[in-house]
């Protein structure tokens, strides 16, 4: 598959500030990637840059073969979903939808068809007339994708669209998102802070911390095994601790963790030649068993505290010897054991499942 | 008790505000050529009026003073809110300030320091200098008002319009300034009725063909009060409320209006 947006050696400063410090980035053509990241991280200049509302300090950005670093966004073949939605508030929906098409000098009966199209696309049939202040939040975003998509962008850019939804809406939206995406096989490149609609909805991630991308791979990817301490504690929850190694046994190793709890993993994803290290568990990998378990490397636990969160149970465990771990178990039932804070339990981790990244 | 009191304050002070004018209203009936007593209904201070062609011609040029005036206003103040709100530029409070300045300027300085412009440049007086001294006061207004509805405004408008394919040009003219527009309407017609009655910046810059209607009254006034001019201000008084309750109309639009989609 063909590159369909680049940006090679990317720098963007404003003043003295670094906003993209040094970004390469491919995007493929039929992908929805993800640039996820903290407020004021950088992603929505990325976005702005390859919109034309920005353009770099240096590096060059590239829509297929062409280089469009100096284009104005106005002749550039992107269109982009706005977070304010920026609809235009004295034309009716389908005025607005239409814009793009006037703008490009698209015959009337050819407009007629694609607006046409481009609403029944996102479900707005009925509602061609109304004006933008006489729908509502869920509505406006449609409209705002209709009037981006109706021009047959190469790439589609969207900036944190679904953040003025409500939960429930913004569910929905994520998947009929995704959904538009695979029907028209068209390129998303979306912003989002929301490391959930990240996991939801895209192909890959990008992880964007200060200005750089920390990460980029696929949502398993970015989850299962974190390439920094920033990736891991940004996407999912997870416990970060210091190791130092203790003793090997062929494949696993032997390493205490800060506190003093001893634990095996695997050898091969030890940093070479170092004693010390940062070991990731995600919470929901360490397994509690109230009864005794006759599991390698089962450590007793005491629960300090123990939040109630409906389909889950998240614990703070405390191993004896004062080791602190997260743990998120699954309420399986009513009627089982439940677990008290200050009760006893038994725990274990895999040692597949354990992540260790340099100190 | 203190409610009547309020009561009465509050229509002795509507009395005080519009009296003069329902007198003058009722005078510009009256047959007699005396102010001072009643004598019968008649309409032929009207008819008078109607056939004296200087006022009507006076009438004619408070017109198009008001109306080019308008124009030119609406043009310059539109274009710079637009300039201040769209760059940055060094002194831009100090030219702010600067550009208000006029609304509250006192008029006779305003008009004396034209006059002296003009006699020093040499520039005959007429339509010319008096349009440019209607337009020196009347601009602000429209620019605070589009100003106003230009700090309101989504900055992502004119970037959808962008990204869309519009020219810089064309996102203006098909985005900025139909959300402008119930902005420009109140401030142009500010301008007009500012223009319509204004009397003592055109008393300064206007010759002999020129003189606006306020300018003529004021000629007439000052030879003898007549009750043809009654019937004039009643229909003076008349043209100038129908403007304000217009330009209100527009303003109240204009906040209904929702700022951003």
């Amino acid at each position: 598959m063909s590159a369909n947006v680049g940006l090679r050696g990317v720098t963007k400063r404003f003043g003295a500030f670094e906003a993209v410090s040094d970004v390469s980035l491919e995007v493929t053509a039929g992908e929805f990637l993800t640039l996820l990241g903290p407020s004021g991280c950088g992603k929505t200049t990325l976005l702005r840059l390859i919109s034309g509302f920005e353009q770099p300090t240096s590096g060059t950005v590239w829509l297929g073969d062409t280089e469009v670093t100096h284009l104005p966004p106005y002749r550039r073949p992107v269109n982009q979903v706005f977070q304010s939605y920026a609809l235009f508030p004295h034309l009716t929906v389908a005025g607005n939808i239409r814009f793009g098409l006037r703008m490009q000098g698209v015959g009337d009966t050819e407009a007629r068809r694609r607006v046409a199209e481009a609403i029944e696309l996102v479900s707005l049939a009925g509602l061609e007339g109304r004006h933008p202040h006489q729908l509502s939040g869920g509505q406006r975003q449609r409209v705002a994708l209709a009037r981006a998509l109706v021009c047959r962008p190469q790439v589609l850019l969207l900036d944190e669209p679904l953040s003025a939804l409500d939960a429930k809406l913004r569910l929905q939206m994520q998947l009929e998102l995704k959904r538009l995406q695979r029907q028209l096989g068209l390129t998303f490149v979306f912003v989002t802070h929301d490391q959930e609609e990240a996991l939801t909805m895209s192909d890959r991630i990008a992880i964007v911390n200060r200005g750089r991308i920390e990460q980029l791979g696929t949502p398993h990817e970015v989850y299962h095994r974190p390439a920094t301490p920033f990736a891991a504690s940004f996407v999912g929850e997870t416990n970060l601790l210091t190791g130092e190694i203790t003793g090997g046994d062929g494949d696993l190793l032997r390493v205490r963790l800060e506190g003093g709890l001893e634990i095996s993993l695997r050898a091969d994803r030890w940093p070479a030649g170092e004693r010390r290290a940062l070991v990731l568990i995600r919470p929901e990998k360490v397994h509690v068993n109230p009864r005794p378990a006759a599991l390698p490397g089962a450590f007793e636990a005491r629960i300090e505290e123990e939040i109630f969160k409906g389909a889950t149970d998240h614990l703070v465990l405390a191993t004896r010897a004062g080791t602190r771990l997260r743990a998120v178990v699954a309420n399986e039932s009513a009627h089982g054991d439940i677990l008290h804070a200050g009760d006893t339990v038994h725990a274990s981790l895999h040692a597949d499942d354990i992540v260790v990244l340099p100190a | 008790m203190v409610e009547r009191g309020l009561r009465a304050w509050t229509l002795a002070v509507l009395a005080f505000l519009y009296l003069p004018i329902a007198v003058l209203v009722v005078y510009s009936f009256n047959a007699s050529r005396l102010n001072v007593s009643w004598q019968g209904f008649t309409f032929d201070w009207y008819r008078q009026l109607a056939m004296n062609s200087p006022l009507r011609q006076a009438a004619w040029n408070s017109l198009v003073v008001a109306l080019a005036t308008t124009a030119l206003s609406v043009v310059i103040g539109t274009g710079g809110a637009w300039l201040l709100h769209r760059h940055r530029f060094p002194a831009a409070r100090l030219i702010q300030t600067l550009v208000a300045l006029p609304m509250v300027m006192p008029e006779i300085l305003l008009g004396i320091s034209l006059l002296v412009l003009f006699a020093t440049a040499g520039v005959q007086l007429g339509f010319t200098t008096v349009i440019i001294g209607h337009v020196t006061f009347s601009f602000p207004f429209v620019l605070v008002a589009v100003q106003a509805r230009l700090r309101g405004m989504d900055p992502a408008l004119e970037e959808a319009a962008l990204d869309l394919g519009a020219t810089p040009w064309r996102a203006f003219r098909l985005v900025i300034l139909p959300y402008l527009r119930p902005a420009i309407a109140a401030g142009g017609l500010m301008a007009f009725t500012l223009s319509w009655d204004e009397l003592i910046v055109t008393f300064f810059t206007a010759d002999a063909a020129s003189a606006t209607l306020p300018l003529r009254i004021f000629g007439l006034a000052k030879v003898g009060l007549n009750p043809m001019i009654n019937a004039l201000s009643a229909l003076f008084v008349l043209a100038t409320v129908a403007f304000v309750l217009f330009s209100a109309r527009l303003r109240r639009d204009a906040a209904a209006n929702p700022l951003s989609p």
